[in-house]
This record gives structure tokens, sequence and C-alpha cells, in this order.
């Protein structure tokens, strides 16, 4: 037998696996799981280093079939953003993976969702985006297109929810945007987010197969497949290789990554600076318009820091802190009853 | 002329919200309190910024009650709005001043009781600059005119300002020159009172300190460890949060030069419990602060904690419900939410303290009883407990070592696995319904599992399983059951031979002692229990078992506490008879008295 390919870290791949998937043959969601074990196989990232979150929904529960090593937490519905908030502060040293779907980002969720990205709060967060609720059997979501079919024949006519606009908008630091089948794209654009200290949002197209994959559906398979709109192809270059193999000094586009590894973007069509915000939003605006999607690197904000650094939270995790470290003495104690005796 | 009594007043303060009277009334409040009087004090404030009506009273008791006196005996009437009304709520023989810059309305006249006029506007025009504070200093010259006629000495009032405004010696002489001038004033004019005289009594107050429960709580969950703090501001909790970002700054040593604390004012209450329940499931002490309808809106998350068994606290300071309600009165009317919180079968630990210092213990210890039963835990106050300046013994620390609860390291994994004991998360290892957990971070093999919301087994597998399903929810009840042994046990006062008996809970513990001897004096003897946790200890039921008729004193219109121990304890409790005071403003003596004898009365007659 052949010997099991090792990472850096004398992982197998094994390693990153999980339980078996219960989602329906050909869901876009395994194809998520799939390139989430290969980004974190291919960076060398310690399970025992990730916590994942997530929400409630057909893509929350994917994250037990990855990384079983893992802790994992699949919360109540809308809340992961919350929730993940929390456990970054409790111990700001793991690396949060937050697995959600449209609905649960977008509509019971958006508000926290929001406020998770406006402090830069340090996570992965995938949404696998397909547009409807499965559990619930065929509902259109918040991000389903105007236009679009539900399986009933019910036409959507109220405008979707942009997760990636709004993402930039309100401050996420890394966003993208990608398709569950494009695992040559996906992957890296997961490499990157990893080794990015901040909110990096990856609004992931995942087409629902069992409810939302048929003709007049903006999210099926094969509209999506004869959709996309990718800004740039990418490799991503993690810090112990040289990226100089794989650059093109005159058509390539640079991003340093938090960690010192690099995404290279390598142009397709016009120049694309992911780092001007204004022309990011205008790009998929443009995309909308000609009924895309936008996929890549589409905005990369390197200079702002994350919540928990923000918050000058100190280096060991708050919840390694003893009773030393937390409680005050007996003699401040004394000190705040002598000013209360005033 | 009638003796006056000593040092037993309640004066009423009525003015405006946003006039600046919060700071005359403190400095009013101190100063009596500096006298070595027993005193307490209450503020009827509006959910509004500034221009609607407050009142504020200040009670010194001779006998040591600090409660609030349902008889006011003199009204400070500087609120033309109340006015009308204000004047009959002076007792018979009662006291009323008024600032007769301008001549005082025929309407506001009544009979029975004594006016006394100063010309506050007038004196403070002459003695300060127009400015945006003259109307404010204007609330000091009652203070003098008080300070004169029941004998507060100037020395007294001046040692205050020096307390409350150390490093501002022009804003200390700016309020001297104004309490000064209405001392002076009624001075001169030789005015005189007979209702009362307050007289020092040396070292009195000795050892006392003056805070609120708000502040005491946010003391005590610094010295409990707390370290993720999130809330959404909401009257009246919000000053727990805010205390604690400013003692925390100032309490807590900092950790290689950063912060050993995070606290975040989040979107909504619904982002502040998942953001700690989060930080529960990774391993901090956290907490939230909110009233009613924040915690109406965790509710589901709270259910997810319980479900998942993750510690977290909870610091509800009740108000007026339901809805909005009345955001800035007391209450007792979250029992049955807190308790039965969230969808499903849950039962929830809940504290509740009764005065500044256990409010302080029990904020403390709510996160050692957290993480040593895995669950929500609610520290239950009240706006009156929580808002209201209250003379108290000061807050002691126990000394106790942090109990992190069944919580296994990398290393007792390690021994474990070396024993054969396996690590199952929600398996009842020791048979008292604690399980045994393990915190993200934990680099053991065998540490991590999967936490869901959902069905799950023992260990922690997704499950629908009808087994497994019953094997949680009867082993989160056994664990229920155990927290009944370590919660803070009641606190029992009783007599032998006396068959009837009271209980009560959280504020309204002082009312209650005020109320137990007016009707011992009436010839009513009774026993006492204060409950300081639910789950209910065994005392609770002893204690109505010992009585022929319990009555149970709480601040809700539907008797919730009553509902809860009828529901645990069958058989005894047609023994209880509800007293329920619920009009929004903190208890008073006289109206459990009254309404303990209405009942004995009907009991009598039926």
């Amino acid at each position: 037998m052949a010997e099991a390919k090792h990472n850096r870290i004398n992982l197998s791949e094994k390693d990153y696996e999980g339980a078996a998937s219960t989602m329906c043959r050909g869901c876009g969601h395994d194809a998520i799981s799939a390139s989430i074990m290969r980004a974190y196989f291919d960076s060398s990232i310690d399970p025992h280093k990730v916590i994942k979150m997530s929400g409630i929904g057909c893509s929350s529960k994917t994250p037990a079939y990855f990384l079983s090593q893992s802790f994992g937490f699949n919360a109540v519905h809308g809340r992961m953003s919350a929730v993940a908030t929390g456990a970054n502060l409790a111990n700001h040293t793991l690396l949060p993976l937050g697995v959600s779907g449209d609905g649960d980002t977008s509509a019971i969720g958006l508000g926290n969702f929001c406020h998770m990205m406006r402090r830069n709060v340090n996570i992965t967060y995938i949404v696998a985006n397909n547009g409807v609720y499965g559990l619930t059997k065929g509902q259109f979501s918040a991000t389903a297109d105007v236009g679009s079919v539900m399986k009933g024949g019910k036409v959507n006519d109220i405008p979707a929810i942009d997760l990636a606009e709004l993402a930039i908008t309100l401050g996420a630091t890394y966003v993208s945007r990608s398709f569950s089948g494009d695992r040559k794209q996906l992957a890296p654009l997961i490499q990157g987010a990893l080794s990015h200290k901040g909110s990096a949002i990856l609004d992931v197209i995942s087409p629902c197969v069992t409810f939302n994959n048929h003709e007049g559906s903006t999210k099926s398979l094969k509209y999506v497949k004869g959709h996309l709109d990718p800004i740039h192809d990418i490799d991503f270059i993690p810090t112990f290789e040289d990226i100089k193999a794989d650059y093109d000094e005159g058509t390539d586009h640079e991003v340093t990554l938090h960690d010192g590894s690099h995404i290279v973007l390598h142009k397709l069509g016009k120049d694309y600076d992911p780092t001007n915000k204004a022309q990011a939003i205008m790009a998929i605006h443009a995309a909308i318009a000609e009924g895309k999607f936008l996929t890549g690197l589409i905005y990369y904000n390197p200079n702002r820091v994350d919540f928990a650094t923000e918050l000058d939270l100190c280096d060991t995790p708050l919840s390694d802190l003893t009773q030393d470290d937390l409680q005050p003495t007996a003699e401040q104690l004394e000190q705040i009853n002598a000013n209360f005796m005033k | 002329m009638d003796t006056p009594a000593i040092n037993d007043l309640n004066i009423c303060v009525a003015t405006e919200n946003g006039s600046g009277s919060a700071s005359s009334n403190n400095i009013l409040f101190k100063a009596i309190f500096k006298m070595g009087i027993p005193c307490s004090s209450k503020n009827m404030f509006p959910s509004n910024i500034q221009g609607l009506p407050t009142w504020y009273q200040i009670r010194a008791s001779a006998e040591g009650y600090l409660s609030r006196k349902d008889v006011i005996d003199v009204m400070v009437m500087f609120n033309d709005a109340t006015a009308a009304k204000d004047i009959y709520r002076v007792r018979d023989g009662g006291l009323i001043l008024f600032d007769d810059s301008t001549p005082l309305p025929a309407n506001l006249k009544r009979d029975g009781v004594q006016y006394i006029g100063f010309p506050a506007n007038n004196l403070v025009t002459k003695l300060v600059p127009a400015s945006p504070l003259r109307s404010k200093q204007r609330n000091m010259v009652y203070v003098g005119a008080l300070a004169y006629l029941f004998g507060i000495d100037m020395e007294v009032i001046k040692a205050v300002l020096e307390d409350t405004f150390g490093k501002k010696p022009a804003v200390i002489e700016s309020n001297l020159i104004c309490i000064d001038s209405g001392f002076q004033y009624l001075k001169e004019k030789g005015a005189s009172q007979t209702i009362t005289r307050l007289q020092e009594i040396p070292n009195g107050n000795k050892g006392k300190i003056i805070t609120e429960g708000n502040t005491a709580a946010a003391i005590g969950a610094i010295y409990g460890g707390a370290s993720v703090i999130c809330w959404y501001p909401i009257t009246p909790s919000s000053s727990i949060a805010e205390s604690m970002e400013y003692y925390l700054s100032r309490l807590r040593k900092p950790k290689n030069g950063k912060k050993t604390y995070a606290i975040v004012q989040a979107e909504d209450e619904i982002a502040s419990v998942g953001m700690i329940v989060g930080a529960g499931w990774a391993g901090a002490r956290s907490m939230t602060t909110t009233s009613g309808p924040g915690l109406s809106l965790m509710n589901e998350s709270i259910g997810l904690a319980y479900y998942t068994e993750i510690p977290c606290v909870f610091f509800i300071v009740q108000r007026g419900g339901p809805s909005t309600g009345l955001p800035t009165r007391t209450q007792q009317a979250d029992i049955s939410l807190m308790y039965g919180a969230s969808h499903g079968d849950t039962r929830h630990i809940i504290l509740f303290p009764h005065d500044m210092s256990s409010t302080f213990d029990f904020a403390r210890r709510s996160f050692d009883v957290a993480d040593r039963f895995q669950t929500p835990v609610f520290v239950a106050i009240d706006l009156d407990l929580g808002m209201n300046l209250w003379s108290s013994e000061p807050f002691k620390l126990e000394k106790e070592l942090f109990d992190f609860g069944k919580r296994l390291s990398a290393e007792q994994l390690e021994e474990w696995s070396k024993a054969g004991k396996k690590f199952r998360r929600y398996f009842d290892q020791d048979g008292d319904g604690i399980p045994y957990r393990t915190v993200p971070g934990n680099q053991h093999r065998l540490a991590s599992y999967f936490t869901r919301g959902s069905g799950h087994d023992a260990d922690a597998k997704y499950s629908e399983d009808e087994n497994d399903y019953k094997y949680i929810l009867d082993r989160l009840r056994k664990k229920h059951d155990t927290a009944r042994k370590f919660v803070p046990k009641p606190i029992v006062e009783k007599e032998k031979g006396v068959k009837t008996g009271i209980i009560c809970y959280g504020s309204s513990y002082e009312p209650v002692r005020e109320a137990r001897d007016r009707l011992k004096a009436a010839g009513l003897k009774t026993n006492h229990l204060l409950i300081r946790a639910l789950p209910l200890a065994a005392e609770v039921r002893d204690f109505l078992a010992e009585h022929d008729t319990i009555y149970l004193v709480e601040q809700n219109r539907d008797g919730q506490m009553a509902a809860i121990i009828k529901d645990e304890n069958p058989e005894l409790g047609a023994k209880i008879v509800s007293v329920l005071v619920y009009n929004g403003l903190p208890v008073t003596a006289g109206a459990v008295v009254k309404q303990v004898f209405d009942a004995a009365r009907t009991a009598k007659t039926a």
C-alpha cells in the first residue's frame, strides 16, 4: 500500500476528515467541506487549534463532516456570529471557522453577522449560499435573486442581499466569493482566509440539488456554472514556499497576509486591486448588472487589527486565567469599603 | 407644643428630573449617614432625560429601619407640575417646604400642615452668576433649609461636599454658598418646626458603607473572576456593566501589560447572550446584565446553554413589566421567566441577594455555581436593590478558591486515559447529574467533542434516539436537584411555638423585617424564612410544615414564587397566603402589615 501523504505537521489527509456526510447526494455543501479539508491540510493547521462554529440549517450541520479532532459548536439559528465572537474573546489563540447558510446569515442572523464584521472578529466565515431554505423544504432566502423561481413556481420579487458587498461595507477585512464546485479557486481562498487575522468572509455559491436546481432558479448548478465571472486566478503561497516560483511581475497582483504567507492573483481581464474598496463595490455591481457572479478575492484590508487585539486582551487566553490573575486582593476590597464609608 | 421626635424623619423631595436634584439629595442623605443615624434613600424617577416628575425619599430611623416609609413627614415642593398632589402626600401635622420667590398659589394651600417658605430662586439669582448651572444650584438651597430645620451641622455638609467633590474646590465653594444661603435665611427668619431633630450618634454608622446593588454586583462579579462581559444597555441594569468597566480598569492587574477581561457592548441582547454562551463554552467566566425585555430576547440561547451545559451568569435587574412597562420602577415579576427560561423542560438556578453585602457575595459566588453545575445561573436583583443607595455592612471577601467544577485538563485526561476511564461529555460519571467537560484549547487527543443544541447522546453525538434523549433530560433534572443542597440556604429566624410564618426574598427583606416588628407589637408573632436561591432548599418545605399559615411576600401580581413553592409542595401549598405588592414602588412595611391583617381577618370571619 502506498504511504499516505503527510503535511508539514505530519498529519495525513485522514486527520482532517469527519463523520460521514448526511447531505443530499451531489450537494454543493459537500464540495465546500472537501475544499475546507484540503485547505487545512495544505496549510498544515493543527485541528486542535481550530474551533468549528455553526448555526442552524443544512450548511450548519457540515462541521460534523470534517476536522473531527477539532472542537465544534452547532449553536442556534442565526447566532453563530455572536457565539463565535464570545469564543474568540475567551480564547483568541484558537482559529474559529464559521460555516453558515444564507438563511442563517442573511435573514435571521443578519444583525449579529453585521456587527461581527464591524468588530472585525478573527474568523473564517463561510456562507454556503444556495438562495433557499433546505431543511424546511424550499422557501426563498434573503439571497434569492429577483426573478428567481421557486420549485413550486413562485417568483421572487424582493431584491437579494449581496453578502460580499455587505461585508465590504460593514468592515470585514477579507471578502471573497466563490463557487462550491471550483475547488481550484475555493481552497486557496480558504487558505488565504486562514492566514488572515480578522473577519474573512467567503460567500460560496453552493447549489441546492434538491430544492433549487430547476429551470428558472438563478442558483441552480447549471445556471451558476454558466454565469461565473472570476476576477483572477488564485494561488496561495504558504510561508514556507517561495513566492517567486509562481509570480509574473507584469500581470500578477500579490497580497501579503498577516502570517507572512501570500496570495497571488493572476490577472484575467482588467486590472484589479482588491485593496480598493470603492472599486470592489463597483465591480460587484457591474457583475450583478450583467447577471453574473463575481468571484475571487474581492476585497482585502490588511491595515485593521482584529477585535481581540483592539480590546488589548492579554496573550494568555482569558479561559486559562487563574484566580490569581482574576481576583483582586482583600486589601483592594478594604479600600473600596473605605471609599464607600464617606 | 409637641416634643420633637429624635432621628425619626421621612423627607420627600419632589423635583423635575434633569434638574440636578440628584446631587442635592445625595449630599443630604450622606450628611445624615455621616451623623451616624440609620438612614436610607429611595429614588422614584421617570424613564426620561429631562422634565418629568421625580421623587426622592430620605428616611432617618432611630430604630434602624431602612425600607421606604409609607408616611411622609416633610415634602420639599419643588415641582410645580406635581405640587397640587404632593401637598396631600404629606401626613397631617407634616411640613411643606416651598420656594416663596413667588407667592404660593391658593390651590397649593391645605389645612393641617405647616408651610415654610424660602426664596430659593431669588437667593440663587443673587449668588450664582447667570449660567446653565444656576437652576441646578437652586436645589442646593433646600439642602441648607432642611439642614437648619432638622439640625444638620454645616460642618457635616461641608465634609460631605469635600468627600464628593474632593478635587474641585470651586464646585465645593459654589455649592456651599447656596446651601448656606438656605440655612442662614431660615435661621435669620427664626423658623422653627416641631417634627423631629436629627442628633448625631457617635460611631452610629461606623464600619457601614453606602452603595447601590448594581455597584455591589459589579464588584462582586470582578472578585468572582468575570472575564468576558457582554451586555446591551437597558434600564435598570446598565450601571452594572458600566461600573465593571470602571472598576475592572482599576482593580484587575494587567497581564504582561494587557487586559484580563473583555467588555463588549453588543448590538442587542440576543447577541450578548450568544457571546457569553460562546465564551462560557470556550472556558472563560462569562456574564451579561439585563432586565425583563432583554431577558425575554435571550430566552432561546439560555435554553441552548442549559441543554449543552455551558456555564454563564445572568445579572437580572427587574423592573416593571410586561412589555416596556415601567422601566424605572421596581418589581420581582421575572421569577417564572428566569426559573423556566426558554422552551422545552428547563429549570434554572437563581440566586436572590437581599442586601448590599449579599449582592456582592452572590455575584462573586455565581461564577463558581455556574462552573460547578455547567449551566446558566441567574443573579436576581431588582431596581430597588440595584439603583437605590443603601447603607450596609461592608463587602466581605470569603477566602475561597475558585471552583471551576468538573473541567478536565489535558493532564487529567491523560490520567483518565491511563486508568482506562473514558471521557464522556454528557455522561453521569459521579451519579450527581453533573458531567465532566473539557474546553477548546485542550490539546489532548481525547478532549474534543461536538457541542450541539440538537438532540445528543451521553457522548455528545447527534442522536434522535428516544432513550438517549430522555437520558439527558433526566440527568439535567438530577443535576438541578443536586443544586438544591449547594445553593445558598435560606435564612430562618424562628421562635418555638410561633405558628405564623412569613417568607420573602430579595428587596422585600427589609420591609418585612420592619413589618414583623409592627405585627409583633400588635400581638402577632411571626417566624421568618428568607429564600436566597432556587431550586428551593429542603428548609423551605420544613418551614411550611412547621407553620399553620405562611404569608409569602413578593413584588408581582401573580404570586410567582408562591406558584413554584406550591408546585413543588402540593400538600403544603394551601397554607400559603400571598402578600403581593406590585405598584412599582419599593415595598413598605405598612403595605405588608395591612395585607397580613386583612388576610388574617378574612380567615377568621370565613
